[in-house]
């Protein structure tokens, strides 16, 4: 009786996480096999939308990769995510860091008002950016949103890494300062390599920000070979009614697989970010 | 050393927040972008707007439904996780999927997912006989129309959002829950507390501070975001889920009133500040930030 009952409870325990991978993962799977499906099979109502009807195909994503800008928008979004993931670096580490050891008092405010900023919402930002952009020649470029992404990075990162610096010791650098070297010196030759896990997951989140962002992109790019993967892949390859849904797909797989893979990587570490900033 | 971050800040957030305020008090086009000031004119017609009414009234319904749904689930996600159980990785892995991907790409995979035609739902209740006969349950066409009607409309935009900020709930909560002592679980434990009287007098309470947060920050973002509503709708069908982040931009970029736009952007702000000033109370309260 007793270990019906825990078999039952087990059951019931793996297919309600079973659910829930089901309901993250699904619209991948669905992706994946739109990718690879003729269109005869795709577009036929009456065949099983989950399995292979026909032999797959490679057509999809010969498509994206040949036919469309497809390799265009996955450059730009790396150059921009580059380019603001050197910015947040050059911008947060540094204030993360006096932020963290000035614990009282203006310190604690400043971090405070510094991450309230990362609430401002796009939506009251974009239309005067807008202006600042044309305002400065920068409309239709890469750099434009290159300037603003940081506006979100550089308030995440800053607070994420406030958490990681107050979870190192401040005894190590008084160490090294009474050893001779300078507060700047403490910081970049000791603090830094000891918090070198808090800065990684800083770059894999300020890279994958910028390459999330949508209303920015949209409202300062419209020349399809400037365009990021966000906007480019819903934009450029729906026309009208015709919507290609294979390529649009293969499109879609594509971007999302690499990012995964590195969350994996960085997620426990995430997590214990996470926990070190919010309980110290 | 605060100095670059605190400039850039005030640059490209302060000043363009002030310029907001400006241009919605002015009659600014993007045809003819010069300030005149015309007072709280645009606010004014914004309120006489139909259409604007809606979607403040859309935006409200779309973030409570979609973040209480979000605490809920990721409420129950993050303590299956984190216990230990076969395959553990993979369900992590394929759980914290949907955040990973770009969201306007994801939210593409369920524009398909939900087409007219080919939608795999419908597929699945055609089969069942749920769907397109003439005594079907769910009416007799062929299709449910998953974007075409404004209900079920407003249900996937929910839908969606749910999928992709479930991940980032759950780890928030699984932070959450890993810094309660483990030493007081245990005791509660070893009194005989049952695991639910263990959930709503320990863990919930401790957690609360956490919870709030992630729930006020869902809030914020739902208010402000337009991937999703934009990539599956554009707003409609006739606007019915129409929310005030797609409206300024299709007022204010894509319609070029600037002041119209800036106007009802500002809107939301005084409802903002209030969700903000909670939030720094709750982290004050747990020592966050």
């Amino acid at each position: 009786m007793r270990n019906v009952r825990k078999l039952l409870g087990r059951g019931g325990f793996y297919s309600l996480v079973g659910g829930f991978a089901f309901f993250g993962a699904f619209p991948f799977y669905w992706m994946m096999i739109a990718t690879f499906k003729r269109d005869h099979d795709l577009f036929r109502p009456e065949n099983n939308p989950f399995i292979f009807n026909e032999p797959p195909t490679l057509d999809h994503l010969r498509l994206l990769l040949f036919d469309t800008h497809y390799l265009q928008y996955l450059l730009n979004t790396f150059w921009i995510g580059m380019a603001v993931v050197l910015i947040t670096l050059i911008a947060a580490v540094p204030a993360a860091y006096s932020l963290a050891r000035w614990a009282r008092g203006w310190g604690e405010t400043l971090g405070i008002g510094i991450f309230l900023t990362y609430l401002v919402p796009p939506t009251i930002l974009f239309i005067p950016l807008s202006r600042f952009a044309s305002a400065l020649g920068l409309q239709e470029s890469l750099w434009s949103l290159i300037l603003i992404y940081p506006t979100f990075t550089i308030p995440f990162c800053t607070w994420l890494l406030m958490g990681f610096f107050k979870s190192i010791p401040r005894d190590i650098e008084e160490q090294a300062m009474i050893d001779g070297l300078s507060r700047f010196g403490a910081m970049t030759r000791v603090v830094l390599p000891l918090g070198i896990s808090g800065i990684l997951t800083v770059v894999v989140f300020a890279f994958t920000l910028s390459m999330h962002e949508f209303i920015y992109a949209l409202t300062f790019i419209s020349v399809s070979v400037k365009k990021t993967i966000s906007i480019g892949v819903p934009t450029e390859l729906v026309r009208g009614d015709v919507f290609q849904w294979g390529p649009l797909m293969a499109g879609a797989l594509l971007a999302s697989i690499p990012v995964a893979v590195i969350y994996t990587f960085f997620l426990d570490r995430f997590i214990s970010g996470f926990t070190m900033g919010a309980v110290k | 050393m605060i100095a670059p971050a605190i400039l850039y800040v005030v640059a490209m957030i302060g000043v363009p927040f002030i310029l907001a305020l400006m241009y919605s008090l002015s009659d600014a086009t993007t045809g003819e972008p010069n300030f005149r000031f015309v007072g709280l004119r645009n606010f004014g017609a914004a309120l006489a707007d139909p259409v604007f009414r809606l979607s403040l009234k859309n935006t409200f319904f779309f973030a409570l439904v979609s973040q209480t749904l979000v605490i809920i689930l990721s409420r129950v996600v993050a303590t299956a996780l984190m216990k230990e159980f076969h395959g553990k990785w993979l369900a992590r892995f394929l759980i914290m999927l949907p955040w990973t991907a770009p969201i306007a790409l994801g939210t593409i995979g369920w524009l398909w997912m939900l087409d007219s035609i080919f939608s795999p739902f419908d597929w699945v209740l055609r089969r069942l006989g749920l769907l397109g006969t003439p005594n079907a349950l769910l009416g007799p066409m062929q299709n449910l129309y998953w974007l075409g009607q404004p209900a079920l409309a407003m249900f996937s935009v929910v839908l969606v959002h749910v999928w992709r900020l479930l991940p980032l709930a759950t780890v928030i909560q699984m932070a959450g829950l890993s810094s309660i002592p483990r030493d007081l679980l245990e005791a509660a434990e070893v009194d005989g507390a049952s695991p639910l009287r263990r959930t709503f007098e320990i863990t919930i309470p401790l957690t609360l501070p956490i919870i709030s947060i992630a729930f006020l920050f869902g809030l914020v973002f739902t208010f402000t975001d337009v991937t999703v509503v934009y990539v599956l709708t554009r707003g409609g069908p006739i606007h019915s889920t129409q929310v005030l982040s797609t409206w300024t931009f299709f007022k204010g970029i894509e319609g070029g009133d600037l002041a119209q736009g800036a106007a009802i952007s500002l809107f939301l702000f005084p409802v903002l500040a209030g969700v903000a000033s909670l939030m720094l109370r709750m982290a004050r309260k747990s020592e966050v930030v």
